[in-house]
């Protein structure tokens, strides 16, 4: 009986640890219950100004970092994948920066040979995603335009890939 | 069917400890092992809002982003410790500060066990002398393990 309740335990232990640890809500939930994203506009480090409104019709990755934070770090590899596997189907991953100047951001995106704009980010536009208050956070942005999944902390390439495709997928017709 | 249910368990188990980031096995071991002396949120908050005893100089040492949206109140911005200019200025700031002084420094841009900014500026302080340094335990970041848990916050530069 011991033991019973012991393995039954572990069961819903790890049932629940594997809920917490996906840190991100699923794609698929009805357009009522997606909230648009909030359009901004930013200076990327090749100095052109990008609008996130420039990419609806596209399936948008937006990424919270920093190149200090190591978590953050870690992702920059499968986002690079991801842009070069999906960017044909319709993918765009945009970086926001949060370091404190540039400098560091541009070394960085040349040693990990980044293929997406990245910018540097501000209070004003962390506010509008609801407060980006620890590192990384990520958004999956649909084609119309609303946020399909948000990421808190460091997620696994894996789970990245399989909600891009997911909405990758849908019919262009819904959107 | 004993012997596939406690395979099943420790299967189970043994997933959970690895899916968890920062599971409680490397935070307690994070905890026993890491040199800086530790205070919780909570201590800090209820330090903090006693109108009696010795108010820390609480120093933020994380990214301008996140002090600007939400900081402890009274806490001073000095920057990513990780990067020496930051590390320049927390020592500028504590120069002229007896050696006793209590600081507490916090960053909570990320779990605890992988911060890269705590600990230089905790080895920084140790280095020119102050013993009286405590490190803010994050186990998250700063959002959910402060700010959500209701402690006081303020916003701005």
């Amino acid at each position: 009986m011991r033991f019973r309740t012991k393995a039954a335990a572990a069961l819903v232990l790890a049932a629940a640890f594997y809920l917490v640890a996906r840190r991100a809500s699923a794609p698929g939930r009805p357009a009522s219950a997606r909230r648009p994203a909030p359009d901004f506009t930013a200076v990327d480090l090749a100095g052109r100004t990008l609008a996130l409104s420039d990419y609806k019709g596209k399936v948008v990755l937006l990424d919270f970092w920093a190149t200090w934070c190591e978590p953050c770090r870690t992702e920059v590899p499968a986002f690079v994948e991801l842009q070069k596997k999906y960017g044909a189907q319709g993918l765009q991953v945009l970086g926001i920066s949060l370091d404190e100047d540039a400098r560091p951001v541009r070394g960085f995106y040349a040693r990990f040979h980044m293929n997406y704009p990245v910018a540097l980010g501000d209070a004003k536009l962390a506010e509008s995603f609801g407060g980006i208050l620890g590192l990384p956070v990520a958004f999956l942005i649909g084609r119309d335009g609303r946020i399909e999944a948000k990421y808190a902390g460091r997620t696994g390439a894996a789970v990245f890939e399989r909600d891009v495709r997911a909405l990758l997928g849908r019919r262009a017709a819904r959107h | 069917m004993r012997i596939h249910l406690r395979i099943l368990a420790a299967v189970m188990t043994l997933a959970a400890a690895v899916l968890v980031p920062g599971a409680r096995a490397q935070r307690a071991d994070a905890g026993k092992s890491a040199e800086p002396s530790l205070i919780q949120p909570s201590e800090l908050a209820k330090l903090l809002l006693s109108p009696k005893g010795d108010k820390p100089l609480v120093i933020q040492v994380g990214f301008h982003v996140l002090y600007e949206q939400a900081h402890i109140p009274g806490s001073e911005y000095i920057g990513p410790a990780s990067e020496d200019k930051a590390l320049s200025r927390l020592r500028e700031r504590v120069k002229a500060l007896p050696r006793g002084a209590f600081i507490v420094l916090y960053c909570g841009c990320c779990p605890w066990i992988r911060c890269p900014n705590v600990k230089p500026a905790y080895a920084g302080l140790r280095a020119l002398g102050f013993k009286n340094v405590k490190v803010l335990w994050i186990a998250d970041n700063f959002g959910a393990d402060w700010v959500d848990k209701g402690y006081p916050v303020a916003k701005g530069r």
